[in-house]
Order: C-alpha cells, then structure tokens, then sequence
C-alpha cells in the first residue's frame, strides 16, 4: 500500500493525525505529510482510517 | 426495497454527498439533484475566505468538478427548487412538475438570519441588510468592498470575525459590532473567545462589544447602536447565524420545531423522506435530543448515513462534531461540544500567545477540545473527545 497526500485538497484540518498519528504528520505549510510512505500491519490499517476520516478526501490509498 | 427513484432536493454538502454516496454504494436507479440556486453546486466555506478577498475565483469554490453529476447519472436540475412535499412522498418542483419518487432526501440547509428589528423611524428593515450565505452574496459583497470602504459587520461570531478579516484584509475600514460582552463566549468559554479579539484589534478593525445594533440608517448611512452612537458605515453586512430553510415543508405533516426532525439515521415520520444537513435535527442517541448541526463535516457524515439508510447498508460512525474558522491567517477549530462546559482548561500555548489547544469538560467527562493554530496538537484529543474520557474538575491544576 502506498499513501498518497493530495495537496491541492488537504486543508490541514489535521484528522488524519487524530486516527494515524504515525503515519501523518502536519508540515509548516499546514498540509499532511506522510511519515511512511508505505504503511504496513497496524499502521496500514490506520492510514485507511484516517482516508476515511478526511473531511476532503485529500488523502489517497494505492493498493498493491 | 430500494427506491426506483431517488429526489435529493438541495445541493450543498449534504445533498451532493447524497447524491454521490447513493452511487458509491451501486444504486442504479433514477436520480435527481435539485440546487434552487442558479449555479453549479459550490462550497460555502471559501464564501466569507478567499471568495472574499479574490483568491478563490468561483469556480474554485465548486463542490466537484464540471462532468461529475453526467459521469454518475445524476440528474442535476440547477435552479430548479423543491416547492411542496406530501406523503407518498410527492414532491411538486418550482417548474409545476410534480414526483412520485421513491424517496426523497431535504437537504435545502439553511438561510442567514436577519434582523428582527423594530423599526425606530426611519430605520432599515429586513431584509435590507444584506447577509452572507449564498455564491450570490459573496460575489455582491465582493464588488463593493474597496480599499477605504467603511464596512460595519453585525454579528461577532464566526463568519462575521471571518467577513471582517478578509474585508480588512482587503484594505476595507472594519468595524465588528457584537450584542454580547464577548463574542463566541458562549461556545468557546470566556478566556479563550476573548483572545480571539486580538487579532482583530492587532489587524486594525475596529471591535465594539456588549452593544446592540437598533438599526441601519439609510439617509445619513449610520448603524445606529442601542446606547445611542452611530456607526457611519458605506456597506453593512449581518452575520446573526442561520435558520434551517423549511418553509417549502409547512402542510408536509413533518415535525419542523427548529429543524426537520428525523430519528438517528436521518429517517422523518414520514414514510419514504429523509433528511441531511444543516436542515436536519436528528436524534442524538447519547442525549436523546435532536440536534441541528450546521458544520460542514457533520453534513458530509450525514449524507453518508442517508445514503446506507435508504440502500439498507450498514451507516458509518460519527465523528466528533467539529468546525474550523479561518480568520487573519490563524486557524480556529473545534472538536466535539465545547458550549455549556464546567470545566476549561489551557493544555498547549496560552491564550494570549499564537497558539493554544484547551480542552471542555462537563460533569467529570471530556466533552470537547478547542485550538488556535494548533491543528495537530488538538486533533489528538480526538480518540479522547470521542470516548468522552474522565476529566477532572475545575480545581484540578492547568496542564502546562
């Protein structure tokens, strides 16, 4: 799996970091970065939910 | 059974996300998008943002992008409105068409509040200060807010600190009129609504609290205050909140006491209709109220929610409730219910400085959690907000 920021749609609003703390960070610009760019286990699990939770579907999850 | 055909009359947040949940989830059957207004189906919050002051052209501000509606078989009707709704349902459009659906969705939001004023005089009524809520509204707005424009805003609260932001931004002479001794108190809590004026002040905007507006006169082109100064003002904007737009609705049989009532899922009493959005007051199964929730996160979820209803899938689960408001460059947002707290406490920054996060309690539980440029710090709260942790009382030390 491979995660994906839209940047044009991420508004900062900074949901992911609520559900997947570890896989997102939020950078100086205000717009989500991942910390792994390739979530495995547990954190991939929580790098669906935070797509899920986005409130501008800014995130994108590419399945192998 | 699932409906042949579907009517989602509204096409904001809620009635888009319906409209594009229903087809996410494989419904095939005939669907039909009303938008009242004569535009493409836009988003509300750039409105009062970067509308405003030019940096969002209108088609920005679309909700998706042109092809979209064509793409997924939806019919969107623009400027077509939803007039009249009988059991059935049966639903009569503004084109004297009248539909047999088999199910229709309200999603017809809400309009600006406006001054219910007593007219002292000459003074202006309502409708005749404007308001802000639609594309239309901004785009008026816009046209006339030059630099050296003295702009009067009425209504502390979010959209009217954001109208005065961005009219200030603009290079417009702002001044904020607020009822209350402190805007936003009554959400926020005291300390914290009042750091929020700061900016305002920092940014050049003139903030006057605790004075009623009494009206708006015309002739001399003064805002006339209940303790009897004159705001002179070349352009004045209201911001006084929103009422849900149910008027369409009245002889539908439906419960209309501030909001369409529906039960947990967004189902009315009457067979076959639903509801989404800022129009809606569903039952809040925790409190057992209804709610009405004008956040735009909240519709999205809602629309959801609908959508598996009418289709019998299993509706995902709520978040927190939550808003954002943008103002002078700083981000405002807030998770879950901070209104009505015992208990506020301070747990990053402080309230003078850039940044804060403050988390609400009520009764021992956390309840919500506010932040000031802190999107990150405060979005950890979340899991806690939504589990409705212990939290100590009000004689507990401040975190630091």
């Amino acid at each position: 799996m491979r995660v994906v920021i839209d940047e044009e749609k991420c508004c900062g609003y900074a949901a992911c970091i609520s559900v997947a703390e570890r896989v997102f960070e939020i950078d100086a610009d205000n717009i989500a970065v991942p910390l792994v760019e390739r979530p495995e286990g547990e954190l991939a699990e929580q790098a669906r939910a935070a797509a899920e939770a986005c409130p501008t579907d800014a995130i994108l999850i590419e399945e192998d | 059974m699932v409906p042949h055909e579907i009517v989602v009359a509204g096409a904001s947040v809620a009635g888009v996300g319906v409209a594009d949940e229903l087809r996410r989830l494989g419904y095939e059957g005939r669907l039909i998008l009303l938008n009242a207004e004569p535009h493409f189906p836009y988003d509300r919050p750039p409105l009062s943002k970067g509308l405003l002051t030019g940096t969002t052209p209108p088609e920005r501000a679309a909700l998706r992008k042109p092809g979209h509606y064509a793409d997924r078989d939806i019919d969107l009707r623009t400027g077509v409105a939803a007039t009249r709704l009988a059991p059935g349902p049966e639903l009569a459009l503004s084109t004297g068409e009248v539909l047999r659906p088999g199910a229709v969705v309200i999603a017809t939001g809400a309009r600006a509040r406006t001054l219910a004023w007593t007219a002292d005089g000459d003074l202006g009524a309502p409708p005749s200060v404007p308001t802000l809520r639609g594309l239309d509204d901004a785009l008026r707005l816009r046209e006339r807010l030059t630099a050296g424009a003295r702009l009067a805003v009425i209504g502390g609260g979010f959209i009217g600190g954001e109208v005065a932001a961005s009219a200030r931004t603009l290079g417009a002479e702002v001044t904020l009129i607020e009822a209350a001794p402190v805007p936003l108190a009554g959400v926020l809590g005291e300390e914290p609504a009042r750091a929020l004026l700061r900016p305002h002040r920092d940014a050049g905007i003139r903030v006057l609290c605790g004075v009623p507006v009494t009206g708006v006169d015309r002739r001399t082109s003064r805002v006339v205050l209940a303790n009897g100064h004159t705001v002179p003002a070349d352009l004045v904007v209201a911001g006084l909140g929103a009422v849900p737009e149910t008027g369409w609705l009245t002889g539908s049989g439906l419960d209309l006491d501030d909001g369409v009532r529906c039960d947990a899922t967004g189902a009315t009493a009457l067979p076959g209709v639903y509801a989404a959005g800022d129009v809606a007051a569903w039952r809040d199964p925790r409190s057992g109220r209804h709610v009405r929730h004008e956040h735009w996160t909240r519709a999205r979820e809602q629309a959801k929610a609908v959508a598996a209803r009418i289709l019998g899938t299993e509706p995902p689960a709520f978040g927190p409730a939550y808003f954002w408001s943008d103002q002078h460059g700083r981000r405002i947002q807030a998770l879950g219910d901070t209104a009505g707290a015992d208990t506020v406490r301070l747990v990053h920054g402080a309230f003078d400085a850039e940044s804060w996060v403050a988390l609400y309690g009520h009764a021992g539980r956390l309840t919500g959690a506010a932040g000031y440029n802190a999107a990150a710090a405060l979005m950890r709260h979340r899991t806690a907000v939504t589990a409705g942790d212990p939290f100590p009382g009000a004689c507990a030390p401040l975190a630091s």
